[in-house]
């Protein structure tokens, strides 16, 4: 673990009591523990330095195999499944133009950097294509470029949305297409000053009309000032016809996925919480969205639980926090989200997948790893699975997950934007339906 | 008459050092100014340039007693009648550097730390710079 010079240095002197081991206190479902707020002179900081896979692959499941279907992508981060069975990745990174405002944000930035891939992003989406069905995806093509940072990825008919950090886009699309047809047009640009938090998450309503884009604010708690979180820190639905756009739910700090629960339209986030109140606090969350509501940031978290960095106070906004579903854990930075089909096996039927890009702000590192979380009658039920793990090594970490995306054919696909891998996880098939005992 | 001059060189406080010491003294104030600012406002700005303004402070007072130590260690006469204005530049820094994490935290969670560290700090500081100066004016006289 490449822990920080500074940190140790500090440490030694003992003037930290926050720093030590906090080991992940298993802070899942709907009523957490939430421990007192606390924060040493020194934030708990701890970033994983990045390795190659080599012969190594993440460890899923037994009766599932995990293959690598793309490599050398340029920072891959969602994926979406087309109705062909075509993957498309969204390739990018943004935020570049948040300025460093303190000289703590230098080395935040930089404890950051050395847990993120080197590569630079492509602002592209990448088309991957199996032909023949066998889970190799032999055809690869650039469908569109020249894109800016793009992030959430959504069809609905022959309308494909790209949500780059700073607006939404549609393409043409017509099954079976590898290569965009012209430039997108632009359904409505998005907030997009500073882009703190820069990627825009994008789910479409079944019926196509709504568009749903996930915000996340311009700072870890307001610390910018509250006149650049206007329209940030929300879920915007937009008239996929017109662009005209009002906010959804907010209060929700970065709302890193969203994805529309099959059968019943009921829209559903994972949200990054904030960083600083130390190594349990506060805990990330998988959300169904009631519209109207407020999540809390920057005033409150998990209910009314107040934070007392923001000046000045609001009470009333306070009250008026709402709790989320279910916890996911403190700092695991959820950025995937996917709802499953029956076709993934009887143990990952009813549920949804979450990829956890992982920790930086607390001292033994948490997330690193895809879950599973199981629902029955369409609500969570249970402590999440661990579905893909083995992300983070002894020393080092090899990949960092961020979307993940349910093939309805019976595959989960993974993207990793640290070994800019594209994973695919799948059942092993019995050799005929006849012959069950030869799984595995 | 010459060796009376060169004496009086090594006994004033170099320029040099006389400019990053004085200098650091506005930029701690400037702090804590900008401490009592944020404080009443919650205009965050002012957090922001508390920040800024105690690492130009750690700086001046830092390369300060960097001079500081490499005068102790030379031991001149000079140098050793300023052990206090060493001690109390030293304890300028570590108490500076403290206030420098604790500016660090967001919003308002520096409160109310960043404003009582500033004014201990500050009145450090001054005090470093007092004995100082007034060194070196009592070098001149011998």
């Amino acid at each position: 673990m490449n822990r920080i010079k500074l940190s140790s240095a500090v440490a030694a002197v003992g003037l930290l009591a926050a720093c030590g081991g906090d080991p992940d206190p298993s802070q899942y479902g709907p009523n957490p523990e939430l421990p007192a707020q606390q924060r040493g002179l020194l934030p708990s900081m701890a970033v994983a330095s990045p390795a190659g896979w080599g012969d190594q692959r993440p460890t899923v499941p037994q009766g599932y195999t995990i293959t690598a279907i793309a490599t050398d992508l340029k920072v891959p981060r969602q994926a979406l499944i087309l109705p062909n069975g075509d993957i498309l990745i969204a390739e990018g990174k943004g935020g570049k133009d948040a300025p460093a405002l303190r000289p703590k944000d230098f080395i935040a930035g930089y404890v950051m950097e050395q847990g993120s891939s080197t590569t630079e992003g492509g602002d592209r989406l990448t088309l991957l294509r199996d032909a023949d069905g066998d889970g190799r995806y032999e055809g690869r093509a650039v469908f569109a470029e020249n894109l800016n940072a793009p992030y959430g990825l959504a069809l609905s008919g022959n309308a494909l949305y790209v949500a780059n950090q700073d607006a939404l886009v549609r393409f043409d699309y017509q099954p079976g297409q590898i290569r965009a047809s012209g430039p997108p047009v632009t359904v409505t640009s998005l907030p997009a000053e500073i882009n703190h938090h820069w990627t825009k998450a994008l789910a479409v309503s079944p019926d196509g009309r709504r568009l749903y884009v996930g915000i996340g604010s311009n700072s870890n708690v307001g610390e910018r000032g509250m006149a650049v979180e206007e329209n940030r820190a929300m879920i915007w639905e937009v008239d996929a016809a017109t662009g005209f756009h009002r906010p959804f739910a907010t209060g929700l700090r970065n709302p890193t996925a969203l994805a529309v629960q099959p059968g019943i339209g009921q829209l559903w986030a994972v949200v990054n919480e904030r960083d600083e109140l130390g190594p349990n606090l506060v805990p990330d969350y998988l959300t169904s969205v009631r519209q109207g509501a407020f999540y809390g940031w920057p005033y409150a978290y998990w209910g009314q639980n107040e934070d007392p960095r923001v000046r000045p106070q609001d009470p009333q906004k306070v009250a008026a926090t709402i709790r989320p579903d279910y916890s996911l854990g403190s700092h695991h930075a959820p950025l995937g989200l996917a709802f499953s089909v029956p076709a993934m096996g009887a143990n990952f039927a009813e549920g949804v997948f979450i990829g956890e890009h992982g920790s930086w702000n607390r001292n033994t590192p948490v997330g690193y790893r895809v879950v599973f979380v199981p629902f029955r009658n369409g609500r969570p039920a249970g402590a999440p699975i661990e579905f893909a793990t083995g992300f983070l090594g002894e020393d080092a970490a090899r990949g960092r997950p961020v979307g993940v995306a349910v093939d309805p054919r019976g595959a989960l696909i993974i993207v990793d934007d640290l070994s800019n891998t594209v994973w695919r996880v799948a059942p092993v098939r019995p050799q005929a339906a006849a012959a069950p005992a030869s799984v595995q | 008459m010459a060796a009376e001059a060169r004496t009086r060189r090594t006994e004033a406080i170099h320029p040099v050092h006389a400019v990053l010491l004085a200098g650091s003294l506005p930029l701690f104030l400037g702090t804590l100014l900008s401490d009592w600012a944020y404080g009443s406002t919650y205009e965050v700005q002012w957090a922001n340039f508390a920040s800024w303004l105690l690492v130009g402070a750690l700086l001046f007072s830092g390369l300060a007693l960097l001079w500081s130590f490499i005068e102790l260690l030379r031991a001149d006469r000079r140098g050793r009648r300023n052990v206090m204005g060493f001690l109390l530049l030293l304890a300028t820094w570590v108490v500076g550097f403290i206030n420098a994490l604790v500016h660090a935290k967001d919003g308002w969670a520096v409160m109310p730390e960043a404003p009582i560290l500033s004014i201990i700090v500050a009145a450090l500081v001054i005090g470093a710079i007092w004995f100082a100066f007034s060194g070196s004016r009592s070098g001149e006289t011998q």
